[in-house]
């Protein structure tokens, strides 16, 4: 294999070589000039721009439509379909203006290709052109920027109060959730106060953490706003779903947060993809080590009903760990007889 | 006017003087050397080291993504320590390699390497100067260029390996040993060669913006210089007031690295502890760096528009089109740089009210951007093109800029970034705008200047062939990319074996696909390399100004020496775009022929150009 792939990579250097001496002493014994202009070169040049450039048409229109399904991922939040609109339209104007300014271009190099008797049109400005072509793409700019920016806010902007709040927080390599428990309020945390164990720091001097808990996987409810309280550990880390258009970047020192409304459920998501084993997933989309590529976390969207039984089923995780709570009390005594009174 | 007459006229006749008894010896001439034209063949020389380094980075990183069960024990004589057990591509080192590729060609091959180039050798020839105005910190500036090199080279050998961040560098991933192995010594190492380069890049900086103002020959005026001299001025104000910021971003990094102070960390618990860093911002940093950052892509286009300004004209005999308009949208985007860098961080956990102030003056900066290349376009029109391979490399650039400039408005508008952020869309996107753009920018000024540079002619069918074969390449390595991004994968990823269940096969053989062409492409840059070296001393001997073009480095002589020219420097009559005039029998006019001599072709217009 090694011995076939050095006598191709020999040969073809060969060729190279040959082909370069030869057109050396061609020229220099045609006594042409190093630099003349009338070279056959011009038309086979202007010509291959042009098959280029139509083979690249072909295979672009082919490839986009033929594996659409491939690239354009189901939509399953509220606001995907909005952002995939925006994005379909910019690319409706974008690959117009590609198309006609990539064909023109290829069609001036090649009907303009240089012609000993033909003298170039002196043509250096004309101001109405200029300004049109100014004053166009600033319209459809401002129309893109003016839709792009209501979309922006409405995504972005508060969230309702309604929202499911879920506390995220990566760590090298994986990501942690914590949801408020029965209280509906997450308690403290202090990045001193973790360990091995308590992976977030939950601080239990504060009796809203006492109904926490913290799931292997994300459930989230269907059709019902979601806020992710979002926040770092180590490094910066990003929420990435793919799914959902809806990414965010936590970051170490400050919480920031994003919320987006489920449409699918992941059963729903199983059956229109065909993939029995489909589930949404967190990724990290911020480089963040050496096993930054696996470093993700289980989202299952379901019906309400299911979401709020799932809920219920589960156990704060003092319960879970009544041995680490234990020992925080007695070594936090004190914070505890002042929560007391 | 008088005055200014009277004063150069020493300066003048010094430089003559200097010219006759000076010999060099081989260590001033080739080495130390305080002449332009070869700082800026150093310059060149050391860029194409780099690009080679980084280029083959860049294979070996396609190969683990397109090939990734690829036993790649064959390669460890030369990257042993690298690879896994299994012959595989480390994971750490997957990252530093990305890290490196990115920091290597952006700031030693694109910045140092195409800047210092050619407005190191295109400044002072075309605006009729014997050298640049200081040409010991021009010296200086080359050196610290070459310092800077060596430390960047030396850090890739480290224990631990080179800076593994991603070439943003963000901290607390660069600040913190912990994080990965990279951000110890390799970190230090790249945080040290990037102040060096930056010193590098301010000498040089100011060198060329003083050198254009002050040094015009005479007629000269602003509005008669080449394109190629106001894309290099604008690029050096760029230079000179965003490469301090870095420098600033980077003291305040070494300073929590090492001197135990909070500017960038917060709330840190990592290997087991929790850090004592409080109050900082990790978003402060992405501020400061991409005030740089993004100027710095600029940097990097900008001399590949300017020279591609100059080759369109010159190739399709015709001026350029809107030569005013071209230089305000020159200005245009050097202002607008310094105020889209937060684009970069739409969803960073900034303010999203910022959001929408960035994307408001991203989309501005798409203006005069389209006006560029719609000029381009213009030019050729009814043009008499000649398809020289400077002029193949400068349409590929225009169209190379037109498709990465257009996929910059999914991006520049925050909304819709929300999902592209950090996916292959990004990738596909600078490469194809800022990379392969200013790389075929980078080719054209090689292949346009050559005969200036050595005096002898690169062959013109290895020019065609490499031509192609890059183009074609680079469209078949960086389009397809942009699916995967749609699709929604995240850059910077080793593999994606574990990434969203199923996923995986989908675009398994686009990857391959890629990884092929990545290859093939950069190996054909070997034909360009041969070209080059062979060219430079068994070419063609180069005729004295074998493109027919108007600016005045050609009426020097074959191989300028010291002082560039042997007489008097050529006064300039007119502007530079004089190509395929009505009424003149040859269809270009040289800029230090004067409208006297020109009876039968002059035009209203012309005592204005």
């Amino acid at each position: 294999m090694n011995l076939i792939i050095g006598i191709i990579l020999f040969l073809s250097l060969a060729v190279v070589f040959l082909l370069f001496r030869s057109t050396e002493i061609l020229s220099v014994a045609k006594k042409k000039m190093a630099t003349s202009f009338e070279d056959s070169n011009n038309s086979f040049n202007a010509i291959s721009g042009v098959v280029f450039m139509f083979l690249s048409f072909a295979v672009i229109f082919w490839y986009s439509y033929d594996q659409f399904e491939n690239y354009f991922l189901p939509m399953a939040s509220k606001h995907a379909p909005e952002v995939e609109l925006l994005f379909w339209v910019t690319m409706a104007v974008t690959f117009t203006v590609f198309i006609i300014t990539q064909v023109v271009m290829f069609y001036f190099g090649y009907r303009y290709r240089y012609k000993k008797e033909r003298k170039a049109y002196f043509y250096p400005e004309n101001h109405k052109l200029e300004i049109v072509w100014t004053v166009i793409p600033a319209i459809v700019l401002v129309g893109l920027i003016g839709w792009g920016l209501v979309k922006w806010n409405n995504i972005m902007g508060p969230p309702p109060k309604d929202a499911e709040v879920i506390e995220i927080m990566g760590y090298q390599f994986a990501w942690a959730s914590r949801y408020p428990g029965p209280d509906n309020e997450l308690g403290d945390a202090n990045y001193k106060l973790i360990d091995v164990d308590n992976i977030v720091g939950i601080d239990f001097t504060d009796s809203s953490s006492l109904d926490d808990f913290m799931p292997r996987e994300i459930h989230i409810p269907k059709g019902k706003p979601v806020l992710f309280k979002i926040k770092a550990r180590d490094v910066i880390h990003s929420v990435y779903l793919p799914y959902m258009r809806s990414q965010m970047n936590a970051v170490p020192g400050m919480p920031t947060q994003m919320w987006f409304i489920p449409t699918k459920t992941t059963a729903e998501m199983r059956e229109e993809t065909g993939n029995e084993n489909f589930n949404f997933e967190i990724v990290c989309n911020k480089i963040c080590g050496r096993a930054h590529f696996s470093m993700k976390h289980t989202v299952i969207v379901e019906e309400e009903w299911e979401y709020i039984k799932w809920k219920n089923e589960q156990k704060s995780w003092i319960e879970k760990n009544p041995d680490y709570y234990a020992n925080f009390i007695k070594n936090n005594s004190i914070d505890v007889a002042v929560l007391n009174d | 006017m008088e005055i200014t007459k009277t004063s150069t006229k020493p300066i003048v006749q010094e430089h003559d003087h200097h010219d006759d008894h000076h010999e060099q010896s081989f260590i001033t001439k080739y080495i130390f050397s305080e002449d332009h034209k070869m700082i800026a063949k150093q310059f060149l020389i050391t860029g194409i080291f780099w690009a080679i380094v980084g280029g083959a980075m860049s294979s070996l990183f396609r190969i683990q993504l397109g090939f990734p069960d690829m036993d790649l024990t064959a390669l460890s004589p030369i990257i042993g320590n690298w690879l896994t057990p299994q012959g595989k591509i480390d994971p750490e080192v997957y990252l530093a390699l990305i890290t490196m590729h990115g920091t290597i060609m952006v700031f030693f091959v694109l910045t140092a390497g195409l800047s210092g180039t050619f407005s190191n050798f295109l400044i002072p020839l075309q605006i009729g100067a014997r050298d640049m105005a200081s040409g010991f910190m021009n010296m200086l500036s080359y050196w610290f260029f070459f310092l800077s090199s060596i430390v960047m080279f030396v850090s890739i050998f480290v224990e631990g390996g080179p800076a593994s961040g991603g070439w943003t560098i963000y901290p607390p991933l660069s600040a913190l040993p912990q994080a990965v192995s990279g951000s110890g010594m390799g970190m230090t190492l790249w945080l040290v060669s990037m102040a060096l380069f930056i010193v590098s890049a301010l000498l040089g900086s100011l060198n060329y913006i003083t050198t254009v103002i002050n040094l015009r020959t005479e007629g000269m005026t602003f509005f008669r210089m080449p394109l190629t001299i106001w894309a290099f001025l604008v690029t050096a104000i760029l230079g000179v007031l965003s490469f301090p910021v870095l420098l600033s971003a980077a003291l305040l990094l070494i300073m929590d690295r090492s001197f135990g102070t909070s500017f960038y960390l917060s709330d840190i618990y990592i290997a087991g502890e929790a850090l004592s860093n409080q109050g900082g911002s990790a978003i402060l940093f992405q501020h400061l760096f991409w005030f740089l950052g993004h100027p710095e892509v600029y940097i990097v286009i900008l001399p590949s528009l300017g020279i591609t300004s100059e080759i369109i004209a010159t190739c399709s005999r015709k001026p350029i089109f809107g030569y005013r308009a071209m230089v305000y949208s020159i200005f245009g985007i050097g202002v607008l740089s310094f105020v889209v860098w937060a684009h970069h961080m739409f969803i960073s956990g900034m303010n999203p009210f910022l959001g929408s102030v960035f994307t408001i003056l991203t989309l501005i900066i798409a203006v005069p951007s389209a006006v560029k290349a719609f000029n381009y376009i213009a030019t050729l029109w009814r043009g008499n093109i000649v398809f020289t391979p400077a002029m193949l490399f400068s349409i590929g650039l225009v169209s190379f800029f037109i498709s990465g400039g257009l996929t910059g408005l999914f991006l520049g508008n925050s909304v819709v970034d929300i999902n592209l952020h950090d996916t292959y869309f990004v990738v596909a996107h600078f490469h194809i705008v800022m990379g392969s753009a200013s790389f075929f920018g980078l080719f054209a000024g090689v292949y346009h200047w050559f005969p200036k540079m050595f005096g002898r002619m690169m062959n013109r069918t290895l020019g065609y062939f490499h031509f192609w074969v890059t183009f074609i390449g680079a469209y078949l390595v960086f389009f397809p990319l942009h699916y995967i991004g749609i699709a929604g994968f995240p850059r910077r990823y080793y593999s994606f074996t574990n990434f969203e269940t199923g996923r995986i096969e989908s675009f398994i053989d686009l990857n391959t696909f890629v990884s092929f062409a990545a290859i093939i492409t950069f190996v054909a840059q070997f034909v360009f390399l041969f070209n080059f070296f062979y060219s430079m001393y068994r070419g063609r001997k180069a005729p004295k100004n074998p493109w027919n073009s108007n600016t005045i480095e050609w009426t020097t002589p074959r191989e300028p020496g010291h002082g560039n020219w042997p007489g008097a420097i050529p006064k300039v009559e007119r502007w530079p775009y004089d190509y395929s005039k009505p009424g003149s029998d040859k269809d270009y006019i040289p800029q230090h022929i004067p409208l006297s001599k020109t009876p039968e072709s002059n035009m209203p217009e012309d005592s204005s150009r």
